[in-house]
């Protein structure tokens, strides 16, 4: 579906923005049509990021201009921005968790009764139409404490909505949601795009963009390289663009015989999470996890690894049983953990490159009791090497990378401690392309050296390509095993969403 | 990744503002426990309940009720006011002064000069937090070495007695109305104007926007410098006041009035029911937590046991009180998980 | 989110205005040690313009002596506080240890079984605080109030309103002479040992690092094997022993104790650390700064007080370096972000080409 005729709802034309010497954003221009929804794509540090701020009114341009309805506009800040009728909705919701629904809708516009005193009832009234607009349910009353991360999206695009906004800019917005969850959200952009909005969506999933959208533009180094109609470009003409150049394959794959086994758990149960988990990982061989986010994988991790207590079952690691919760006795086991929260969990953001890779190291790294600063250093470096780190210089803060470096860098930290088995959460979630590439040869390495690895992850490509085995979960419990010669979309996707009866392979 | 579009699901209603009906529930868990101390302490001695003992009970806590307001809206934003105490020392000698000097100076103006006294103070402490953006912790710790040093210059090693303070002024501090003193009910109609306002205007609303997720209310466009300057400027003149009633209370002060007061009002407001982090709590809640912490205080010594047991038993309250407060939360958050849990069905 | 303002990679590599905001901080943090420095020297100038010798060594044993005990509480504290976390109850516990320690001593207890059962309270009470702070997860700055008024609360039901002298004189020395050949008092010798230790600690051991680590990111810290929750714990237990061992040192100079030892002192060694430029959030500072900083309000007290300055204005003085050393390093920022909302409001973006910001 092609906006021909129309003028654009929102044009960005010829916008560049710079930091210092850094130019962030460099002459983009971009064509925003009411009832159209437009993929926004591009590596990290193409500066979608920073563009998506310019619509918000936190930073200004230096140069070009916006037009909303063919009219110059400028933002002096987000107010004025949402006045103008752009809403974004950030990848991660900023909700009031102790504030109610309704509240967090209208915080700042809460409608007035007598005496300019707030109207409760005819808050929760407007509330609950602009759910009905949406087609969803909630209780505008509840607290935002607690709300899914899909429902607190809800509330947000709600908030959207209560602003009569006419641009949504969606960032990364399903990230975090299930299969179902994004069904649902496609659905409501669906209802807005009907309403005459524009929708501005910035993913990393190239499938979901062309599953959802109808127009497409690609990022690189801060300028807009391509904008098109979808049906004129395919996959592999955005990743050229994206990238500029040719990737023969993006998820290369060698096979391995597998050895002993090095994990071992057994009815592995936490309350309430994920109950009865058994499964082996062997040396050599890659096992994902896969399922819909919530399903428990990433909790199933966290107890093996010992971060959450599990409430009965075993975990042997080479045969030896794990105390429960203790991370260090993992680690001493051999085992290691990427976590899935790159900045909360991985890595300490304020510190430097050096002192993040050391951090698990630390003990080695020692002598009389004291930190060997040049010890610490050498490892760093010869990690940074060995992964083809790019940074300018290691005592820079970890925060200074792209958030492919810092994956290498929270990779690093782990794989200085020689683990036998590698726990990996979502290995490239929010990386570029041409680093994701180098994970997985790294991933393919590692095995090829005798590690076990048992991978989580929520792209079913990147499964299916990787796993020796995948292990699917739903709602806490294994549904299904396939072999690689066995898994297929289909059959995984159906395990995990439980439409069928699942036959164990 | 094949993407399914499913069926909406099923609505994702939850029982009504279960959240609201517990925190409503803390202030009459609070005015539970007031009433039942109240009523065991009577039981054993029956001149707790008479007249002149209750009137020491409200007096007793209404000052501490009243920094318990102040705070209440400095909290709620995440941020903690530690000068209380000082101002208010510092504001009952500057008028406990200005009496003994002037001695017909109007109570009125007694009072206005005492407000403003600790309002300059709460806009320093504002401003500070705000345009340098330093930790208030630090900010209002600081301004307590400072106001408690200058009252100490100015006082010198003096007292304002009784004396020296109008009968007109010290009135205030004993005469009662049907029975109820004059301070209590000053004190009652500020927690319930002010309580009043937190709950029903926008400006209000925004202090638990910015005390629950800063980043967010910044997003929304909240003006948090300006609203987080007010809470100091309000704590601030609610602590001038509390001088002035000092005085009109106790009729004397010297160097050492109101020291110490800063942590018995967190206590207090902690007790009752406010967030240490923000976001959530009311002044009513504050103001029964200051009334709590008396009450227990004073049945102590009606029950003969003695007072030294006061802070033992203050510091084991506050400590019961915040554990209590993180299992509430805790069971909470599990039983909105749980219910998550159970619609999440496809 | 993504960060876009990453240094470009690979063909330019250029630095990024939050690189050099983030590395500008950690020459920051030396920075403000080097400034302690010149407020120290400031100060000394200061008290020798009033008095010739103010810098003789019986002055230095003095300051010393009047700053110890505060001095030996801000050591822990400051590891505290890199954690992100607070201890108020610090003096409190030096009071109820010197009350314990008393009481038991006038009921016949010998002195060194008096001593051990104060520092037995002290373990006891930083076990308290540690396990409601790091088992049940409460947060540390109401916690530490609560056990500050439990502490001082029990001292009161232990002691008041006696007061307890009679001290044997052998130990009550220290708070008049100094170590023999020395001008150091030993509330001063033991101070400085207890610094090296801490400064060791904190900068050059794993320990260390991890409590950096667990101030900046404590999820993360966890997740690399750190066991925060011990580490807390322990760092409390540390506290109380410490402060009881303060508590102690104070009886004794003293020769005596009463129910409201130290009452008020906590404010004074959180100003302290925090003047030494430890971050309340955590994460920042080193133990040369609180050294400077101890040394900065003992020399400016003792400087004061030859003035015959009230301790009032004392006060006053402390509070004013307090707001100085928080305002300071955020006052540039302050300044910057001033600016750029007036530019915002004042100028409007031409359509082609604006001079580059």
């Amino acid at each position: 579906m092609t906006q021909s005729s129309a003028a654009p709802l929102l044009m960005v034309r010829d916008v560049s923005k710079s930091f210092g010497p850094v130019a962030a954003v460099q002459g983009v221009s971009l064509p925003l049509y009411a009832g159209e929804a437009h993929a926004l794509l591009g590596e990290n540090g193409a500066g979608k990021s920073t563009l998506v701020k310019i619509l918000a009114g936190v930073h200004g341009a230096d140069s070009g201009e916006l037009l909303m309805d063919g009219e110059p506009v400028v933002f002096k800040g987000p107010a004025a921005s949402r006045a103008a009728g752009i809403s974004v909705i950030y990848q991660e919701p900023m909700l009031f968790a102790d504030l109610s629904v309704a509240e967090n809708i209208f915080m700042g516009r809460q409608p007035l009764g007598v005496g300019r005193r707030i109207d409760r009832a005819a808050m929760n009234r407007e509330a609950t139409e602009v759910f009905t607009r949406l087609g969803v349910q909630l209780d505008p009353e509840r607290a935002a404490r607690g709300l899914s991360v899909a429902d607190q999206q809800i509330v947000e695009i709600a908030k959207a909505l209560s602003f009569n906004a006419r641009v949504l800019v969606m960032d990364e917005p399903t990230a975090a949601l299930t299969t179902v969850e994004v069904g649902r959200l496609f659905e409501v952009i669906q209802t807005l795009r009907d309403q005459g909005a524009a929708v501005l969506f910035i993913t990393h999933r190239l499938e979901e963009a062309f599953a959802s959208c109808q127009r497409v533009t690609i990022m690189r180094d801060g300028r807009s390289i391509r904008t098109a109609p979808i049906e004129d470009v395919t996959i592999d003409d955005i990743i050229r663009s994206m990238v500029g150049r040719d990737l023969d394959t993006l998820f290369p794959k060698t096979a391995t015989e597998p050895g002993e086994v090095v994990l071992d758990v057994e009815h592995l149960c936490r309350g309430g999470v994920f109950d009865d988990i058994s499964f082996q990982v062997r040396r050599g061989e890659i096992v994902a996890l896969a399922g819909l986010v919530g399903a428990g994988r990433s909790e199933v991790a966290r107890a093996v690894f010992g971060i959450d207590r599990r409430t009965s079952g075993t975990v042997r690691v080479h045969g030896a049983e794990l105390p429960n919760g203790k991370p260090l006795a993992a680690m001493n086991a051999g085992v290691a953990l990427v976590p899935e929260d790159r900045r909360q969990q991985g890595l300490v953001m304020e510190m430097s490159i050096d002192q993040n890779v050391a951090l698990a190291s630390l003990g080695r790294l020692r002598r009389f009791g004291l930190i060997r600063r040049s010890s610490e250093r050498e490892l760093a470096t010869t990690w940074a090497g060995r992964l083809q780190l790019k940074f300018s210089r290691m005592g820079n803060t970890v925060s200074t990378l792209s958030g492919g470096n810092q994956q290498k860098v929270v990779l690093g930290k782990w794989l200085a401690r020689n683990p036998s088995l590698l726990i990996i959460d979502e290995p490239t979630r929010g990386i570029d392309v041409g680093t994701k590439a180098e994970v997985h040869r790294l991933l393919n390495g590692l095995v090829a050296d005798g590690v076990a690895v048992l991978m989580i992850s929520s792209e079913l490509p990147e499964v299916l390509r990787m796993a020796d085995r995948v292990l699917v979960l739903r709602e806490g419990r294994i549904t299904a095993e396939f072999t690689r010669a066995e898994a297929d979309e289909d059959s995984v996707m159906r395990a995990a969403t439980g439409q069928s009866p699942v036959v164990a392979a | 990744m094949s993407v399914i579009t499913a069926p909406a699901p099923a609505p994702t209603d939850r029982p009504v503002s279960r959240l609201e009906s517990l925190l409503r529930a803390r202030e009459l868990g609070i005015a539970l426990a007031i009433i039942v101390v109240f009523g065991l302490t009577t039981l054993n001695n029956h001149a707790f309940a008479h007249a002149a003992s209750i009137q020491q009970l409200l007096n007793g806590a209404a000052l501490i009720a009243l920094l318990g307001v102040g705070e209440t809206l400095v909290i709620v934003t995440r941020n903690v006011d530690l000068s209380v105490g000082s101002v208010v020392g510092l504001s009952a000698y500057i008028i406990g002064d200005l009496f003994k000097h002037n001695h017909d100076m109007s109570v009125v103006l007694g009072f206005v000069i005492a407000i403003a006294v600790g309002a300059a103070i709460g806009a320093i402490n504002g401003l500070v937090t705000t345009v340098a953006r330093v930790p208030s912790l630090v900010v209002t710790l600081a301004m307590l070495y400072i106001v408690r040093g200058f009252d100490g210059v100015i006082v010198n090693g003096k007292t304002i007695d009784p004396d020296s303070i109008p009968t007109a002024f010290t009135a205030v501090g004993y005469r009662t109305l049907f029975g109820i003193p004059w301070l209590a009910i000053i004190v009652a109609v500020v927690v319930a104007a002010v309580g009043y306002a937190m709950r029903s205007f926008r400006s209000s609303r925004d202090l638990y926007a910015i005390g629950s997720n800063p980043d967010a209310a910044e997003l929304a466009g909240i003006p948090a410098g300006r609203r987080v300057f007010t809470a100091f400027l309000i704590s601030g003149a609610l602590a001038g006041l509390a001088g002035a009633l000092f005085l009109a209370l106790h009729a004397q002060i010297d160097v050492s009035g109101g020291s110490g007061y800063e942590l018995t009002v967190v206590a207090a407001v902690v007790v009752g029911g406010v967030a240490i982090f923000g976001g959530s709590g009311t002044v009513l809640g504050a103001a029964l937590g200051a009334v709590l912490l008396n009450t227990i205080n004073q049945a102590l010594v009606a029950s003969k046991v003695s007072s030294f047991w006061n802070g033992a038993i203050a510091g084991g309250l506050l400590l019961a009180a915040i554990a209590f407060d993180r299992w509430l939360s805790l069971r909470v958050a599990r039983s909105l998980q749980s219910a998550e849990g159970a619609h999440r069905d496809l | 989110m993504t960060s876009d303002m990453a240094t470009k990679t690979p063909v330019t590599p250029r630095r990024s205005v939050v690189e050099t905001g983030k590395r500008a901080l950690w020459r920051g943090v030396r920075r403000w040690e080097s400034a302690l420095v010149v407020v120290l020297i400031g100060a000394l100038i200061f008290g020798s313009s009033e008095r010739p010798n103010f810098l003789s060594p019986m002055n230095f044993f003095y300051t010393g002596l009047n700053m110890g005990e505060i001095a030996i509480m801000a050591l822990p504290l400051t590891l505290i506080i890199m954690t992100g976390e607070i201890d108020l109850s610090v003096a409190s516990m030096l009071g109820l240890s010197g009350t314990v320690m008393g009481v038991l001593f006038s009921n016949g207890w010998p002195i060194w079984l008096a001593m051990a059962a104060a520092l037995v309270v002290g373990a006891l009470g930083g076990t308290l605080n540690g396990v409601l702070v790091a088992k049940v997860g409460l947060p540390s700055i109401a916690v530490t109030i609560g056990t500050l008024t439990l502490f001082r609360g029990i001292a009161v039901i232990l002691l008041a309103p006696r007061t307890i002298t009679g001290f044997p004189l052998s130990l009550t020395k220290i708070g008049v002479v100094p170590i023999q050949g020395t001008q150091l008092a030993y509330s001063t010798a033991i101070f400085l040992v207890m610094a090296v230790v801490a400064g060791v600690v904190l900068h050059a051991t794993p320990l260390g690092r991890a409590l950096v680590a667990i101030g900046l990111q404590p999820e993360a810290a966890q997740f690399a094997g750190i066991r925060v929750n011990r580490i807390k714990i322990w760092l409390y237990v540390v506290s109380g022993v410490v402060c009881a061992f303060a508590g102690i040192l104070l009886t004794l100079k003293n020769s005596s104790v009463s129910y409201d030892a130290g009452t008020g002192l906590e404010l004074n060694v959180v100003a302290i650390v925090l003047f030494g430029g430890v971050s309340i959030f955590g994460g920042r500072g080193t133990v040369i700064g609180v050294v400077l900083a101890v040394a900065i309000v003992g020399a400016l007290q003792q400087a004061l007080t030859q003035m015959n300055v009230q301790p009032e204005v004392q006060n006053i003085v402390i509070g004013v370096l307090l707001l100085i050393s928080v305002v300071i390093p955020n006052s540039g920022e302050a300044i910057r972000r001033i600016r750029d909302r007036a530019r915002r409001h004042a100028s409007t973006p031409s359509p082609r080409n604006s001079p580059n910001a």
